[in-house]
């Protein structure tokens, strides 16, 4: 190899004390070779390539100012983060266990209540929560299942243990990247990728449009898939176009749907109306449907409650699935587990404190410098408090939140989350990363290999979102 | 079967992408060709030609070269710019990425990141024939992977259709704004044409070689325009147009089995029956102004039905084009 010349990716690299997934797995070995064997500026020179390349592809995300839509890239950095076999079967069972767990209460809420009725979930925190759907009351889904496509957010401490932050229960997103990021290394790394056995990515469309296709209402065939999507001006709208391509569906906007006096969907063509049977939708449930919802949305289809309650049309994920992941009824997940499984979680939680019980209030209020106050409602790491990065004015404000809406909050102790080698201006240090696995439901779970991780660009950063300077890495499992 | 929308976005597509096309080609053979004796240009004829007088001057006092040029290459605001078009090219690209082909929507990207990117020193006169060459490549590009890489289905033909319906329609701007600004005036009628002026006319349409090779004999007024407006053969000519567009449709229809669009299609026959009622020499005797605008009526009208039919647009009580041939 040519590109020798200079320091090499990983001399001089130092952890700083965190878990570094590159060097504390023998399994990387091969991996750390063939880094050793580029230069930092050849790596450099090569990301350029690869983010122009992204950026010409369209592969981005869009962020309106008042004059302008900008297109910008998630920034890729070429470091993978590399997880052994045997890393990835913890990940692919806890979270296997865990949507199956996630599944189960929500048909519970939704049907008998027996986990309120037995006390294991306080029955005003899912009674009361904004994203309970009392219309869902009593429908049967087919399989039961609700969460068709479930993102796991999974961050690993100090010791290297895999610790669940977040379930993504709603219209979890990011997938699009997993796949593309992929075939970015493919493109501008090929000799880093050879003869290392790493496992396909590729199969999510046909995973995602099998288990659409198994929810489809009885007695359809050979059912028309769509995704609903709320249109080019939707920061995700890339990924949108991408999930149908590779699904070979249609990308449908609300306006391009009727729901007929029959209570049947259908879309709008050029021969005339053609029947909608399954929607994958990448709108919230407030949008869905004027007639039943937010009535000033101009995204959604009005009637199509009534048609998905009279079993006209699948809805992915259904409706209502938000109450299962709100960051209070988080706390209480290895407790749902225990109670329908009768097992422990594979993927524990991280310990948290649910400031509606005034104990935890009080704990939280007394750490505040030492633990992070997250809102429960809130998406994209807005209105968190990291206490000890957190200003004595910061603090105070917690504070105040804290004391005027205890329920909106939890708290947990910050971890000092591993860290993966990662190329910046200075070279390569390490950054926080996290992992969101994509799990897709229909009869039952597939789990694709890998996942989204999401690196803290910034030096010393916990925070991993796009909107909050995170950028992203190629997830590699091992085979 | 195709999303009424989509069938849209992909008509739009094609004519912003053809609309593009014939302005960068228009731009260059004015920069290029259109000196007179004096080595004077005439750039409001452009702006005549787009019918855009009253936007242009709002922000120009004089139709300058220079002015004209900021105008219709760069300027984002005025939605008849090349950068305009490509623009808009590109949302419809976007809305479509679903359907294209990834190199389609990846050569508009990078096309419209480039055009974006200009700057008023990128017009000094020493680069415009190579910044025109390469807007016209980059269109022609678009062309080409598109036709090498666009799905055959129902879309392929509204991307036809919006592409020739464009073509017939910037075909006969071309020739109505023309022809009477070189004809001469009445005290030098018998005087000898400006020949070169006519060429370069011919060349704004890319048909200069072709029509060399029919008429070898010599260039007149009403042959130019004949070739332009009737010619069977080339391709730029309202009379192939509008064959290819009848065409179309009727295949479409038929294939897909649309009930839809029998409208457009009694339209196009009498936009047909127009083209072919009459030779050039009657038109000229009774006025090629009118004569256009005829065409151009039946043109928009053939656009709005096609809505109606196919893009979900609500019926218009428009008043039926007037059956008015020129007397």
């Amino acid at each position: 190899m040519d590109e020798v010349n200079g320091r090499s990716v990983l001399d001089g690299y130092d952890a700083s004390g965190f878990f570094c997934e590159m060097l504390r797995s023998a399994d990387t070995q091969p991996i750390r070779d063939r880094l050793g064997r580029l230069s930092v500026e050849a790596l450099k020179r090569r990301a350029l390539d690869a983010e122009a390349e992204l950026f010409n592809l369209g592969i981005t995300f869009t962020v309106y100012s008042d004059k302008d839509a900008i297109d910008r890239i998630l920034p890729f950095d070429v470091i993978p983060r590399v997880l052994s076999a045997a890393e990835w079967q913890i990940v692919e069972t806890g979270v296997v266990q865990r949507v199956k767990a996630l599944n189960l209460l929500l048909h519970d809420i939704y049907h008998d209540q027996k986990i309120l009725k037995d006390g294991i979930i306080p029955a005003e925190l899912i009674l009361g929560n904004s994203n309970y759907r009392p219309l869902m009351q009593g429908i049967d889904l087919p399989h039961q299942t609700y969460v068709n496509i479930c993102g796991t957010d999974i961050v690993r401490d100090a010791n290297g243990t895999f610790l669940v932050l977040e379930d993504n229960a709603r219209t979890p997103s990011g997938v699009s990247y997993v796949i593309e990021n992929r075939h970015m290394m493919q493109r501008a790394f090929p000799e880093l990728l050879n003869d290392i056995g790493i496992r396909s990515v590729d199969n999510y469309g046909l995973q995602l449009q099998a288990a659409m296709r198994e929810m489809a209402p009885a007695g359809i065939d050979d059912p028309q898939v769509v995704l609903l999507s709320p249109g080019t001006y939707n920061s995700a709208y890339f990924e949108h176009v991408f999930l149908a391509r590779e699904m070979g569906v249609p990308l449908v906007e609300g306006r391009d749907l009727v729901v007929d006096d029959d209570d049947r969907v259908y879309m709008k063509t050029i021969g005339g109306r053609s029947r909608v049977d399954v929607i994958y939708r990448r709108l919230n449930d407030d949008f869905l449907d004027p007639e039943a919802f937010n009535p000033d949305s101009m995204l959604g289809v009005a009637g199509l409650m009534r048609a998905y309650r009279a079993g006209r049309v699948a809805l992915a994920n259904a409706i209502g699935t938000g109450v299962a992941d709100d960051k209070a009824v988080y706390a209480y997940m290895p407790r749902v587990i225990k109670y329908y499984l009768g097992e422990e979680a594979i993927l524990p939680n991280v310990e948290t404190h649910i400031c509606r019980e005034p104990d935890a209030l009080a704990y939280t209020l007394a750490n505040l410098d030492k633990l992070v106050v997250k809102p429960v409602g809130e998406a994209g790491g807005y209105g968190i408090t990291i206490g000890p990065l957190a200003s004595a004015a910061e603090l105070e404000e917690c504070r105040v939140k804290l004391l005027d809406d205890p329920a909106n909050y939890i708290s947990q102790p910050t971890i000092n989350l591993s860290v993966s080698p990662t190329l910046v201006d200075a070279g390569v240090e390490p950054r926080h990363i996290d992992l969101r696995p994509f799990a897709i439901t229909g009869a039952k779970t597939w789990v694709l290999p890998g996942g989204l991780t999401r690196v803290a660009l910034r030096k010393g950063s916990l925070i991993v979102n796009s909107s909050q300077g995170g950028g992203s890495k190629d997830t590699w499992v091992l085979e | 079967m195709l999303l009424a929308r989509y069938a849209e976005a992909i008509f739009w597509l094609a004519r912003f992408m053809e609309r593009a096309e014939n302005l960068a080609r228009i731009l260059d053979v004015n920069e290029t060709f259109s000196r007179d004796s004096r080595g004077g240009q005439n750039w409001l004829s452009i702006v005549q030609l787009n019918a855009d007088e009253k936007r242009f001057f709002e922000k120009h006092p004089l139709a300058t070269a220079e002015a004209v040029l900021r105008f219709y290459v760069i300027d984002m605001e005025n939605p008849t710019s090349i950068a305009a078009s490509i623009r808009n090219a590109r949302e419809n690209a976007r809305t479509l990425r679903p359907l294209i082909s990834t190199e389609m929507w990846t050569q508009i990207n990078v096309f419209y990141n480039r055009l974006r990117g200009l700057t008023p020193t990128d017009l000094a006169s020493g680069g415009l024939t190579k910044l025109f060459a390469s807007i016209k490549e980059s269109c022609q590009t678009h062309t080409g992977i598109t036709e090498g890489t666009f799905y055959r289905d129902e879309g392929w033909y509204f991307y036809q259709l919006g592409r020739y319906i464009e073509r017939a329609d910037q075909a006969t701007r071309l020739v109505d704004i023309k022809y009477h600004l070189l004809l001469p005036r009445n005290q030098d009628i018998g005087s000898a044409i400006d020949v070169s002026q006519w060429n370069t006319l011919l060349r704004s349409a890319a048909g200069y070689h072709a029509f060399r090779r029919i008429h070898s004999s010599g260039i007149t007024p009403a042959r130019v325009a004949g070739f332009l407006l009737f010619n069977q053969r080339f391709p730029r000519s309202v009379t192939l147009c509008v064959r290819e567009v009848d065409q179309l449709l009727t295949e479409m229809k038929s294939r897909y089995a649309l009930r839809g669009g029998n409208d457009v299609a009694e339209q196009i026959d009498e936009l047909r029956a127009v083209l072919s009622s009459h030779t050039v020499e009657q038109i000229l005797a009774a006025g090629l102004h009118q004569f256009i605008d005829l065409v151009q009526i039946h043109m928009a009208r053939i656009t709005t039905l096609l809505g109606v039919a196919f893009f979900g647009h609500p019926s218009t009580e428009a008043a039926a084009p007037s059956n008015v041939v020129p007397q």
